[in-house]
């Protein structure tokens, strides 16, 4: 019997084995991680604004033999999810490369809050960003060398075509807002810290409401998630223009209610970050895509084949 | 890397600060978590008991057919499901999109797999005789299944454990059906993956640390529990 027995002990025994082995393993790479850090001098502890000169001259060096194609030099941009849901950067990042071959553009698509913490921590090298007051942040506290406007598009308000609210057709954004609070209709904020976001903050803000109770959801997700859940749950939100205009199909449930509002309009800048590691593309790339060849070739035209109308207006220096 | 280190230690002050937001999101995983393990139990232990020791005819499709289920990305399982749910999908007068019921649905389909796998695995290790024996000895079907299962029970627990920390630590399926929601830092729908995920991208590491410390804990906790049990029920066996 008690062989037997041990027999169909084998495998748990081995399965035990295994988790030991994994939660062994998990513990000696914290542990790895965790000495590599206190070996390190504590330049991180020095205020921020000191240490980028020595980050960038070790980064510099780095860069070089990061794993990107030979004789090609990783370019971090960091920028927002409306942007990438838009699909510029298909249009964008390949123009850039026949014009910069000697980069390897990575393109990271987060919410504005991360993308300037991936400025600030030296993740990213470059941003492309619509999020003006957290953008002014940045550069007060020094992580930004350079900051250029870019472009702009604009915000609507969508929702439910029964329209609970009330708000078809209305031109200020903040009496629309206002409405939907009256009303208490179903609204979904993004609440991630993202450009969207700041702007939605802000028209609550101008329509003196403070937005609170059941009907004020958080999603904590980018514009393109937020529209799908808005769509299912029958609610209101403030989208950008882009990012609607390339889901729409999918969003059966809601219309385009509210826009054309001055207060609506969305801007983007271009950040070159002090901490990051490719500085010269970073600048590279600012260069190229404020000049009149890009603003009016690329961006002026980006959409017109698909939507009928372009997304985006530019308004860099050249462009005006 | 001094990243690193700043979250840690902000993660370290809001765990023991008791911010609620966390606390009603570590909850809601464990919740959701447990409740789809528990289903998945149900379905799994019987299914796979059954084609453990039975070899009926389409044995080898039920088996490929678990075993692809062991295979499914996540994801998937939460496109399925999605789309099930949503307003369009045939189950959408329910309104059971971004509930967590939805999400218990998800990880259902996550967990029951593991657990019927795991379960086939150690109940097929178990020697036919020991039922034969037992139904020789005048046990009826059901108690020699019953021996059957006891024998295996070490199996059974890393199968349920693993079924557990398969659901707990989805995060694309999750997200797709819970949506992560909140209302003005009430949590909704937000497990500890999702909220990690959400966080990550507000740039907020050290809120999103706490999450990971918290999965990494609870990870070492229930591998000790499990260990210690195994250990537990194999002394015991050989002493008796």
């Amino acid at each position: 019997m008690s062989t037997r027995r041990s027999i169909g002990f084998r495998l748990p025994r081995y399965a035990a084995g295994i988790v030991l082995g994994l939660a062994i393993l998990l513990g000696i790479a914290l542990l790895a991680v965790g000495c590599g850090g206190s070996a390190t001098p504590s330049t991180t502890a020095a205020p921020v604004t000191t240490a980028p000169a020595e980050t960038t001259t070790t980064a510099a060096a780095e860069t070089t033999t990061t794993a990107a194609p030979a004789g090609k030099t990783a370019l971090v941009l960091a920028s927002t999810t409306s942007t990438k849901d838009s699909g510029l950067f298909d249009v964008l990042i390949p123009a850039f490369n026949t014009a910069y071959p000697q980069y390897e553009v990575k393109v990271v698509a987060v919410g504005s809050g991360e993308a300037l913490k991936q400025g600030e921590t030296g993740d990213a090298d470059v941003l492309l960003v619509h999020s003006p007051a957290a953008e002014e942040t940045f550069m007060t506290n020094g992580f930004g060398s350079d900051r250029k406007a870019v472009m702009y598009n604009d915000f609507i308000i969508v929702g439910p075509a029964a329209d609970p609210a009330g708000i078809k057709g209305m031109t200020v954004a903040a009496d629309a807002f206002k409405k939907i609070a009256d009303s208490k209709s179903l609204f979904f904020s993004r609440n991630d810290k993202s450009g969207t976001n700041t702007k939605e903050l802000a028209i609550w803000k101008a329509a003196a409401v403070t937005p609170a109770g059941d009907w004020y959801q958080s999603t904590g997700q980018g514009m393109g998630e937020t529209l799908t859940i808005t769509d299912q749950k029958a609610g209101y939100t403030l989208t950008d223009r882009a990012t609607w205009l390339a889901k729409k199909e999918a969003l059966k449930g809601l219309v385009l209610l509210v826009e054309g509002d001055k207060a609506l309009f969305n801007q983007y800048h271009v950040i070159t970050c002090k901490n990051g590691k490719n500085i010269q593309g970073a600048n590279d790339f600012m260069n190229w895509i404020v000049s009149a060849d890009v603003q009016q070739n690329i961006i002026a035209k980006f959409g017109l084949d698909k939507f009928g109308q372009a997304l985006f207006v530019p308004n860099a220096d050249s462009a005006k | 890397m001094g990243v690193f280190w700043e979250a840690i230690k902000q993660a370290f002050s809001l765990l023991v600060h008791g911010d609620s937001y966390v606390y009603q999101v570590m909850w809601m995983s464990i919740r959701v978590a447990g409740t789809a393990t528990i289903f998945g139990m149900v379905i799994g232990i019987p299914l796979g008991a059954w084609l453990g020791i039975k070899r009926v005819r389409g044995w080898g499709v039920a088996a490929t057919i678990l075993n692809v289920g062991l295979m499914l990305p996540p994801v998937v399982i939460g496109l399925f499901v999605f789309l099930l749910l949503s307003r369009q999908g045939p189950l959408g007068s329910l309104s059971l999109l971004y509930t967590p019921s939805a999400m218990v649905l998800a990880e259902f389909f996550i967990a029951a797999p593991v657990i019927a796998a795991i379960t086939m695995g150690g109940v097929a290790s178990v020697p036919k005789d020991v039922r034969m024996q037992a139904m020789g000895l005048g046990a009826s079907r059901w108690q020699s299944v019953w021996l059957v299962l006891r024998e295996a029970r070490v199996t059974l627990i890393s199968g349920i454990v693993a079924g557990f920390g398969a659901a707990i630590s989805e995060v694309g399926a999750v997200m797709m059906v819970g949506g992560n929601l909140s209302i003005a830092g009430h949590n909704q729908s937000g497990t500890m993956t999702t909220a990690t995920m959400a966080l990550v991208r507000q740039g907020d590491y050290a809120g999103a640390m706490a999450f990971g410390m918290i999965l990494i804990l609870l990870a070492f906790v229930i591998t000790f529990l499990l260990t210690r049990t195994q250990q537990g029920l194999r002394r015991r066996w050989l002493q008796s």
